[in-house]
């Protein structure tokens, strides 16, 4: 009876893989497709599909402007949400109930409505569609998401090292930068590289706010119109990698600076 | 002392608070504002109406759009929690300890594809000629593909998809959190294993749960790659509703209003699960 029931559970366990797996798989398999279509019988291995992709000049500028807006948005998230988390925790201002609700109310509402409000704005202001504007856009979906997370990362115990530096003559900015970041750079990282995974990811609030420079996703995306394509794999497949890339530096970092915290 | 630290505190929350009233709040006053709008020969008329709203409450189309989302989020978020619950178990109680980190990792590689690539890659599998349709017929199981991409339940079974990864993971940290001695303990005091999985277990795991089925609806219900790309145009939701009045209408009003009735569905929902929103033990 255990057996049959851990058997089950095995079963239902790699049906699950299956259905998760499935697409990316399909994904990456097919974009090294030798013939046109990338469906089964697969014909390859091939590379012709990368070279296309490499040889598109409108798909290589749009990787570089996802790679800019991702690490600007990236890093103003990150930093207005540890400004406004150290603030909260250190200086407990009047209010800071409402202050935490307020910067995290924009988490509650479709990216579909921010971009479309953002949008509306520019319109009103007589600004034109830009990646300025996306980048804009960008930071205020995750400015609540790094503020949350560094806010999760800022203890109490760490407030006395704040103190002694102050004790010691230190003024608030040294105290910020030599002590606070420090003491909690992890979660600012864990912040940053979050922020600029969604913002790479990003789709409806850049289709609303870019012009005729484009994001990856975007680029992507007006490529699908021409239906299944070999070469959509080949940059479905590219940015899967470079996702990857950037999560194991992340885990990589991550692991780095813990253990050197433990070791302090 | 004390009141200069409290102002320093402003001076560090202040430049959060800026760009969230400039780059969230005004917009959203903008929409609202807009809503109020007219769209008349192809030009908005700035006399405040509630016209867009008497649309909203007569138009058929709209009343359907609307139902296909609510439905469509509604199977999502069944058929995700449906799925994700055993497999969260498994790995929570089944898998060895040093294997269910990895386990875990397996299970979340798809979120690092892009959503638009995760979408066209459903189309690769469910197209007439996909990956699915191709392999049946060779095998001989069926005779002629059968249509797949391009209907509600390829949007759902893409959303399925997604929203098994949320709710493993939320469903996951709430079974971890729950203490053994308190199965031990029952078990000891003559409960069968599934009296101690209804009345410990499955109670103890309701947070996870909700907290994913919120996740679910909210990411869900304001989506337009998915039900676009997967789904395709011949049931609209109301996300495809509202982007057809920016692309094609130009009636920027009424999408302010469709808008509205998003954020709105999205708040009563927080405010209906608002309390069980945690996924931290209850003391």
């Amino acid at each position: 009876m255990k057996l049959v029931r851990s058997g089950l559970s095995w079963v239902y366990v790699l049906l699950i893989f299956g259905f998760i797996l499935m697409p990316v798989v399909s994904l990456v398999v097919f974009s090294f497709q030798a013939t046109n279509l990338p469906v089964p019988p697969f014909t390859g291995p091939s590379l012709r599909w990368y070279e296309a992709l490499f040889a598109d000049s409108r798909m290589i500028e749009a990787l570089r402007n996802s790679i800019v807006v991702g690490v600007v948005s990236g890093f103003f998230s990150t930093a207005l949400g540890f400004l406004a988390a150290y603030g909260l925790a250190r200086y407990r201002p009047r209010g800071a109930r409402a202050i935490r609700a307020i910067v995290m109310t924009p988490l509650g509402v479709s990216y579909l409505v921010i971009g479309f409000g953002l949008s509306v704005t520019a319109n009103e202001l007589a600004l034109g569609r830009s990646l300025v504007l996306v980048t804009l856009g960008h930071i205020i979906i995750n400015l609540p998401l790094a503020f949350a997370i560094v806010l999760s990362q800022m203890r109490d115990e760490d407030e006395n090292l704040e103190k002694a530096a102050r004790d010691l003559g230190a003024g608030e900015w040294t105290v910020i930068t030599r002590v606070a970041i420090p003491v909690l750079l992890p979660g600012i990282m864990a912040a940053f590289l979050l922020s600029f995974t969604l913002s790479w990811d990003e789709f409806i609030i850049a289709f609303f706010l870019a012009d005729f420079d484009v994001t990856l996703p975007i680029e992507i995306w007006s490529q699908l119109r021409t239906g299944l394509d070999a070469k959509t794999n080949a940059a479905g497949t590219l940015v899967f990698a470079i996702s990857l890339v950037a999560l194991t530096l992340a885990y990589v970092l991550n692991r780095a600076v813990s253990q050197r915290s433990r070791r302090l | 002392m004390e009141h200069q630290r409290r102002w320093q505190g402003w001076v560090l929350v202040g430049p959060a608070l800026l760009v969230t009233l400039a780059l969230f709040a005004a917009p959203m006053v903008m929409v609202v504002l807009t809503s109020l709008y007219r769209r008349s020969g192809g030009l908005t008329d700035r006399t405040l109406s509630f016209d867009n709203y008497i649309r909203l409450a007569t138009d058929s189309t709209i009343h359907q759009a609307l139902w296909n989302s609510i439905e469509v989020v509604a199977l999502t978020v069944i058929f995700s929690t449906l799925i994700a619950y055993p497999f969260a178990y498994i790995v929570a109680y089944k898998v060895p300890q040093k294997w269910q980190a990895l386990v875990l990792l397996l299970t979340v590689v798809p979120f690092w594809t892009s959503y638009v690539v995760r979408s066209y890659s459903w189309l690769l599998v469910l197209a007439k000629n996909g990956v699915i349709n191709q392999t049946l017929v060779s095998w001989g199981i069926i005779a002629e593909p059968f249509t797949m991409a391009n209907t509600r339940f390829a949007t759902v079974l893409a959303f399925v998809h997604f929203f098994v990864m949320v709710s493993t993971l939320t469903i996951y940290a709430s079974l971890r959190q729950i203490p053994r001695n308190l199965g031990l303990a029952a078990r000891d005091l003559g409960a069968s294993p599934l009296s101690v999985f209804l009345r410990i277990t499955l109670p103890l795991s309701i947070p996870g749960v909700v907290v994913g089925a919120f996740l679910t609806f909210v990411l869900a219900i304001g989506d337009y790659i998915t039900p676009q790309i997967v789904g395709g145009g011949n049931e609209l939701v109301l996300p495809q509703l509202l982007m057809l009045q920016v692309s094609r209408m130009g009636d920027f009003p009424l999408a302010a209003a469709m808008a509205l009735v998003l954020l709105i569905i999205v708040a009563a929902v927080y405010a209906v699960s608002a309390k069980n929103l945690t996924l931290e033990r209850k003391r």
